[in-house]
């Protein structure tokens, strides 16, 4: 009896101890763990959104791709898969490196190295930002993809293109196989663009053929038919798109379509999602970077330790962008 | 990171970028030869399409893996924080075979209404009771 009393007392007095506070649990301050359940928690929803996309794909008998559709990139360089998106992750990375070092030179109470440090952190994002930008608005006006429409299809049978004429064309260029993806071009878009000194591409020659075909009817391109036009090598769509024709193998003569609408949206929202993570943290590192500057964590004397917590949730938005660019532009 | 002196952790620093940039460049060069950009024709062989999925998803994981424990720290962590935060993560193991099975399936759905579709529009004149039944019957014969 004795001893089971002796036994209760020493438990009762631990409990004590653990509740009185002051006890950090996993040894971790309480924002510091917060961070990583939220972090834990936003992965949950990006990965919600990665698996719908890696769903949908599934669902699809084609599918965009991304090495067709991600090709263009700033001062006018075309027919360069990934090479911009590429950039766009060193970019992350290279930003995601220099927020280490202002977490270290937090840990040594530096107050200048804190500063200059998360100064880069920041240009970096904001470059990244800037780059989505870019390639939000080339998808958007130059390309024709929204939300609701996806321009970019794929081929699923061996084929080849007619002409502008309603011949059948013999060019290399305008053969192509299953999985080869296309653009259905906008009727004048892409029209007033100088081809430079190099020779035309056959695609490049037909959209000439037939945006002058197009202009030669002088066509209200505001209210076109329901049905849309038709001409000889193609569609005019009623949106105004040039759907070209070609042959299959098996004799069938068919047209360009939209490629699966559900691209367009998936990719808005969850590219979108992510640069609005890289927004918001772009907009906390600056908050954090001037309350640096102004020697308010220096005070607290504990090692910045809001600088490791932005740090982790920057690393994070990293993090999440490998595996957008894996799902995305990789796979 | 604290057994290590400043000099060690700036070091590491430099390298962790060096690794994440090198294993980037690397995933980049097996997308595309996967796409037959580097080998044309390559696109067109299952096994090196598949195999070329699993070396870059296993590179991002890498990748992962290294951003949190190396960036963020995570190895300096007590062993409950970290399985409490990554242990939820396995899942999503699960989550991706259920889904990407169910969108095959919607896949398969999709091509079998456009498959009844054109079949009962041929049949249309003909009544019959059992539409379902008559398509296999086609397809057995």
């Amino acid at each position: 009896m004795a001893t089971d009393t002796a036994v209760h007392d020493e438990v009762h007095e631990n409990d004590q101890d653990l509740w009185s506070g002051g006890k950090k649990p996993f040894k971790a301050s309480y924002g510091k763990l917060m961070m990583w359940y939220f972090l834990l928690s936003d992965a949950f929803t990006f990965a919600g959104f990665l698996i719908a996309y890696g769903a949908l794909r599934f669902s699809s008998p084609s599918w965009p791709v991304p090495d067709f559709v991600f090709s263009t990139a700033p001062f006018g360089i075309h027919h360069a898969p990934l090479i911009f998106v590429t950039f766009m992750s060193f970019l992350l990375i290279l930003s995601s490196v220099t927020m280490v070092r202002a977490v270290q030179e937090g840990h040594r109470e530096n107050q200048r190295g804190v500063v200059f440090w998360m100064f880069l952190t920041v240009i970096g994002g904001a470059g990244f930002l800037g780059c989505q930008a870019w390639e939000w608005n080339n998808l958007i006006s130059k390309e024709c993809m929204t939300v609701l429409r996806n321009p970019f299809g794929t081929h699923t049978e061996n084929g080849v293109y007619l002409n502008a004429d309603g011949s059948q064309s013999t060019a290399e260029d305008d053969t192509f196989k299953p999985g080869i993806g296309y653009l259905m071009h906008h009727a004048h878009i892409g029209e007033g663009h100088a081809h430079g000194d190099h020779e035309l591409t056959a695609e490049e020659k037909f959209l000439e053929e037939a945006n002058a075909a197009v202009a030669a009817k002088s066509l209200d391109m505001e209210n076109l038919p329901e049905a849309g036009v038709d001409f000889p090598g193609f569609r005019l769509n009623n949106e105004g798109f040039i759907q070209r024709k070609f042959v299959t193998e098996s004799g069938v003569a068919a047209a360009q379509e939209y490629g699966p609408k559900a691209f367009g949206a998936l990719f808005f929202f969850i590219t979108g999602f992510h640069g609005f993570h890289v927004l918001s943290g772009v907009a906390f590192l600056l908050i954090i970077m001037l309350n640096a500057g102004s020697g308010l964590y220096a005070a607290r004397k504990n090692g910045y330790e809001m600088v490791e917590k932005i740090g982790l949730y920057w690393h994070f938005v990293d993090l999440v962008w490998v595996f957008v660019f894996l799902v995305f532009y990789l796979l | 990171m604290g057994h290590h002196s400043y000099e060690d952790a700036k070091k590491m620093v430099w390298k962790g970028c060096g690794v994440l940039a090198a294993v980037t460049l690397i995933e980049v060069f097996v997308s595309l030869l996967q796409k037959g950009h580097v080998i044309s024709g390559l696109e067109d062989v299952s096994a090196v399409v598949i195999i070329a999925a699993l070396i870059i998803g296993i590179l991002s994981i890498y990748k992962a893996y290294y951003i949190i424990y190396n960036f963020m720290h995570m190895s300096s962590e007590v062993p409950g924080l970290r399985m409490s935060v990554l242990l939820p993560t396995a899942l999503l193991i699960w989550g991706m075979i259920a889904f990407f099975q169910e969108g095959n399936s919607w896949g398969e759905r999709r091509e079998l209404i456009k498959e009844k579709d054109r079949v009962t529009a041929e049949d249309a004149i003909k009544p019959q009771g059992m539409l379902l039944k008559k398509i296999e019957l086609e397809k057995l014969q």
